[in-house]
């Protein structure tokens, strides 16, 4: 190949440039149905959706659009600060993001080293039994906790009651819901456990072994040679944690079809108030701005994780 | 992954001398396999309770979810026809004999309460409460549950309208998702890689911020109220099935390929005769994840299908349903209707978990 290169530069040859030109315009012929995608239902949204949140367009009213300026921008930084719609939603959100994300990945973690142990028999019915609750559809699976976790009727609250513990009414009690929420979102955590499981599998055993050797115990084994072994599938992992609960709806729509977040605007997620926005109240410029809003958190979100990766992700591959 | 299996070999007298020596080492190995197995069983159960509780559940009808200090599963009390025409529930009653009999309460009073014994229909009076006796339960499946959802939810028709829009959106996913992975595995394109860094960013995006023009412009094409907004675009290939199938093709082997271009085969046919029978395995996994995906899909039909009850999918529907029938005393209604919408997801992945969690890891592992 480097000879062809070679060739390419000083005496390039016309059949051989021509037949570079054509692998090139054949490789385009296989990306264009992404790249006429990207342009139509990815590149134009975007630019539409940034341009729509400096206007007051209303789907009922299109009739009269006009660019309103900061007017959308000023709003939301005002509901913000008075603890209006917005803030109570972003609030909701990331209260919900700092108890659902360490919570899911410490236990998908857990259970791919569980699944991991060599003694353990039955491994792939195991893995198959803690994955399946992520196929089923998530309304079906907040129907099925809504009930389980149903204060007089459910499973858990009577499980509780038996124990002498008080059993909260979950998705009925304010301070309960969204707990209640992060339990449900624990029955999803399948699929950051198979990367988890394929992540150890990946270590070499004579890793294991030098720490042996050094006298290291189970904790120096996790510390030295798991976690930095798995840090950059734990650094996936937390980004498409981080960027599910930026897309966070059906859940909270489940249990209030009403939006209001019932109860008393607990479970008032970004969405849902986004969704109310734009969809009951036709306010589509508006809800272009939440949207850009949650696009600027996420993308600050990732950027803070990319540059702090430098100091924990330790890529295997990667020179020094 | 596979399990570890013991290999099945003849031993030498050496070995087993050696094996039965170090017998008590496999005792203890095998107890803690044992303890180790347990565990990770009961948290499986733990894990999989609401499960259960929707099987149970949705076998019940209103009377069993509320009746207090009812088993778990779907049971009526036992009750008994005496030959005077009356019926009596039958109760567990604890004799002075230590022993448990099953007895029809006659007539009940505080201190002192007459039974029948429903096998001799003799009568035996009894000292003590009969309040706090627990009656005799009996398994007893209602399964009007499913034949009430049914005629609610059209059934039927929310399974035909997921199912043309899944398996539509699903044949659009894969051929575009093969070709642009083809693209990108095969070929010399300048600026490639910047292309394919691209396309990992969407991945990123919040898809609110493409949602709402997408909205409008299909609202302003006429699209809205039809299926097309929600099986066109899977025509223009997804970053994830384009990742996945570019990895795999990356490890398929160049020469195949290239002995069909000296063979004068063009790029479509190698792909088609060439690198599609080698990728079947991530082919099958990508047409899963979209299948997936649609049946799971909400918010896209919810607003796309709003107003249009006779074109909505099965999550949309079972939305609706549980909005009007979850509150007071009716959820077995919608524990029968949750448990008829999840059957078809959870036997297809019983049958092709393999393929599908092997299409999980490597989106996932290999970035």
């Amino acid at each position: 190949m480097i000879e062809e290169d070679r060739k390419s530069i000083y005496a390039p040859p016309p059949r051989t440039r021509s037949l570079a030109r054509r692998e090139t315009l054949w490789g385009l012929v296989f990306l264009s149905p992404w790249l006429i995608g990207l342009v139509v239902f990815t590149a134009l949204p975007i630019v539409a959706s940034l341009v729509l949140s400096f206007t007051n367009f209303n789907m009922l009213h299109p009739e009269g659009l006009r660019f309103v300026g900061l007017d959308n921008y000023a709003r939301m930084w005002n509901e913000l600060l008075n603890n209006g719609a917005v803030g109570q939603s972003l609030g909701v959100t990331v209260r919900f993001a700092l108890m659902s994300v360490p919570l899911g990945i410490g236990l998908a973690l857990g259970l791919a080293l569980l699944l991991n142990q060599k003694l353990l028999a039955g491994k792939s019915v195991f893995r198959t039994l803690f994955f399946m609750p992520v196929l089923i559809p998530l309304v079906a699976s907040t129907i099925v906790w809504q009930g389980f976790l149903n204060g007089s009727t459910g499973w858990l609250a009577q499980i509780l009651r038996a124990v002498g513990l008080p059993a909260p009414d979950w998705f009925y009690d304010p301070t309960w819901a969204l707990p209640g929420l992060v339990l449900l979102g624990i029955w999803g955590i399948g699929n950051m456990m198979l990367i988890f499981l394929a992540g150890l599998q990946s270590i070499p055993t004579e890793f294991y072994e030098a720490v042996k050797v050094d006298g290291g115990g189970i904790w120096a084994r996790f510390r030295n040679v798991t976690l930095p072994m798995i840090s950059p599938v734990l650094f996936y992992n937390i980004l498409i944690a981080i960027i599910a609960v930026s897309q966070y709806f059906t859940q909270a729509y489940v249990i209030d079809p009403a939006g209001n977040g019932r109860p008393g605007g607990s479970t008032l997620f970004f969405n849902m108030n986004l969704y109310n926005e734009g969809w009951q109240y036709n306010n589509m410029g508006y809800a272009s701005a939440l949207a850009w809003l949650m696009l600027i958190i996420v993308v600050a979100a990732a950027l803070v994780l990319f540059r702090t990766s430098a100091r924990w992700v330790f890529y295997a591959g990667a020179e020094r | 992954m596979t399990d570890d299996a013991v290999p099945l070999k003849p031993m030498s007298l050496a070995e087993a001398k050696q094996r039965r020596s170090s017998r008590t080492r496999t005792v203890r190995f095998g107890i803690s396999r044992l303890g180790l197995t347990l565990f990770t069983a009961s948290l499986a159960m733990i894990f999989l309770l609401p499960l259960a509780y929707m099987l149970l559940t949705s076998a019940k009808d209103s009377a069993q979810t509320t009746a207090l200090n009812a088993p778990l599963w779907p049971a009526s009390p036992q009750m008994y026809a005496a030959a005077d025409g009356q019926t009596y529930t039958v109760y567990e009653v604890p004799m002075p004999d230590g022993s448990v009999q099953t007895l029809a309460l006659e007539k009940p009073t505080r201190l002192v309460s007459t039974f029948i014994d429903p096998n001799t229909g003799q009568e035996i009076t009894w000292k003590g409460n009969w309040r706090s006796l627990s009656p005799a339960w009996k398994l007893d499946i209602k399964l009007d549950n499913f034949t009430q959802v049914l005629s609610v939810l059209n059934f039927p028709l929310l399974l035909g309208n997921t199912l043309i829009i899944a398996i539509l959106g699903t044949i659009g996913a894969v051929t575009s998702a093969v070709v642009v992975a083809f693209g990108f595995a095969r070929f010399r394109i300048p600026g490639k890689n910047g292309l394919f860094l691209v396309m990992i960013m969407t991945i990123m995006l919040p898809f609110q911020v493409l949602l709402i023009p997408q909205y409008i412009g299909f609202k302003a094409i006429g699209w809205t109220g039809t299926w097309l907004p929600l099986i066109v675009p899977h025509f223009f290939a997804n970053a994830y099935n384009v990742f996945l199938l570019r990895q795999y093709f990356l490890t398929l082997p160049r020469e195949l390929d290239q002995a069909a271009q000296v063979d004068g085969a063009s790029p479509l046919r190698i792909l088609w005769s060439v690198i599609v029978p080698q990728a079947w395995p991530a082919i099958i996994a990508i047409a899963l994840f979209h299948f997936f995906f649609t049946w799971n899909d909400f918010f896209a039909p919810l607003v796309y299908l709003s107003g249009h009850p006779e074109l909505a999918t099965m999550t949309v529907g079972l939305q609706a349903f549980s909005a009007v029938y979850s509150g007071s005393g009716s959820g077995f209604l919608t524990q029968a209707a949750a448990l008829l919408a999840l059957i078809v997801p959870v036997v297809i992945f019983f049958f092709a978990q393999r393929v599908f969690m092997r299409g999980v890891v490597i989106s996932g592992v290999e970035k």
